[in-house]
């Protein structure tokens, strides 16, 4: 079971050092990430995102452009998950105590 | 809580370092538009101020400095503020979060972005401050309880 394990583990090792030998260079302006047009011949959105995000909000840092401006509906759905998750530590521990204490009222 | 002594040393640290941490949270969130930052990490910033507080001196010398009851509420009052935005924009003829529409007069379009993004984000920090001290308050309470 153990050299099972091994040969598990070698051949997954295997399989991704192929995979990531054949990856592009960052910086290569030749890459399909970089590209303006993607594979199926629509236009990237994150190429109008970098042109055009000072002109829109004269920010310049153009992740708080995307994450505040364009995408602001996903950031107000995880700013409502932070709130739920401090609700239901009220719900969960702070009652707990009331609770008993009417119960032994009663 | 046990009665444990108190160091005047642990408690006279927490209390200089309180205020600086805090004001750096707060540059954080106002200076997210031009460097990494945000609500997010400025919010987290100003609850460790308070939370070095009432770890080192207790609960009761720290509702000096933020009161637990009024965690809930400006809680709620960040998403609030979230949320209000973006119906002050349909209201004034937009779409939802549609920061051009924002009754702020004298500024052109690019400009209320700007100013839009920079509210949002306050709300954001109040609200992940909150939180994150009642949780702390929460789970001190039930282990009070308990």
């Amino acid at each position: 079971m153990k050299y099972l394990k091994l040969l598990i583990i070698m051949a997954f090792t295997t399989v991704l050092l192929f995979a990531a030998s054949d990856l592009p260079y960052r910086g290569d302006a030749d890459n399909q990430m970089n590209q303006e047009v993607s594979m199926t011949g629509t236009e990237v959105p994150g190429n109008y995102y970098i042109q055009e995000a000072y002109n829109d909000a004269h920010t310049p840092n153009i992740v708080t452009v995307i994450l505040g401006d364009y995408r602001s509906i996903d950031t107000l759905g995880e700013q409502i998950v932070i709130f739920t998750a401090g609700l239901i530590t009220f719900l969960l521990l702070r009652n707990r105590k009331e609770e008993e204490g009417e119960s032994d009222d009663e | 809580m046990t009665n444990k002594e108190q160091s005047p040393i642990i408690l006279l640290g927490t209390r200089f370092l309180s205020p600086y941490i805090m004001l750096f949270g707060f540059y954080v969130i106002f200076h997210g538009h031009y460097s990494p930052g945000g609500g997010f990490q400025g919010g987290t910033l100003l609850a460790v101020s308070l939370l070095l507080v009432r770890i080192a001196s207790g609960t009761e010398i720290a509702s000096l400095q933020f009161k637990d009851y009024l965690a809930t509420p400006f809680a709620a009052l960040g998403v609030l503020i979230y949320f209000g935005t973006g119906l002050v924009a349909i209201f004034t003829g937009g779409y939802f979060l549609d920061y051009e529409q924002l009754p702020i007069p004298g500024l052109e379009a690019a400009d209320l972005r700007y100013w839009g993004i920079l509210i949002i984000e306050l709300g954001i920090g109040l609200t992940v401050m909150t939180v994150l001290v009642l949780i702390y308050d929460n789970m001190v309470k039930g282990e009070d309880y308990a």
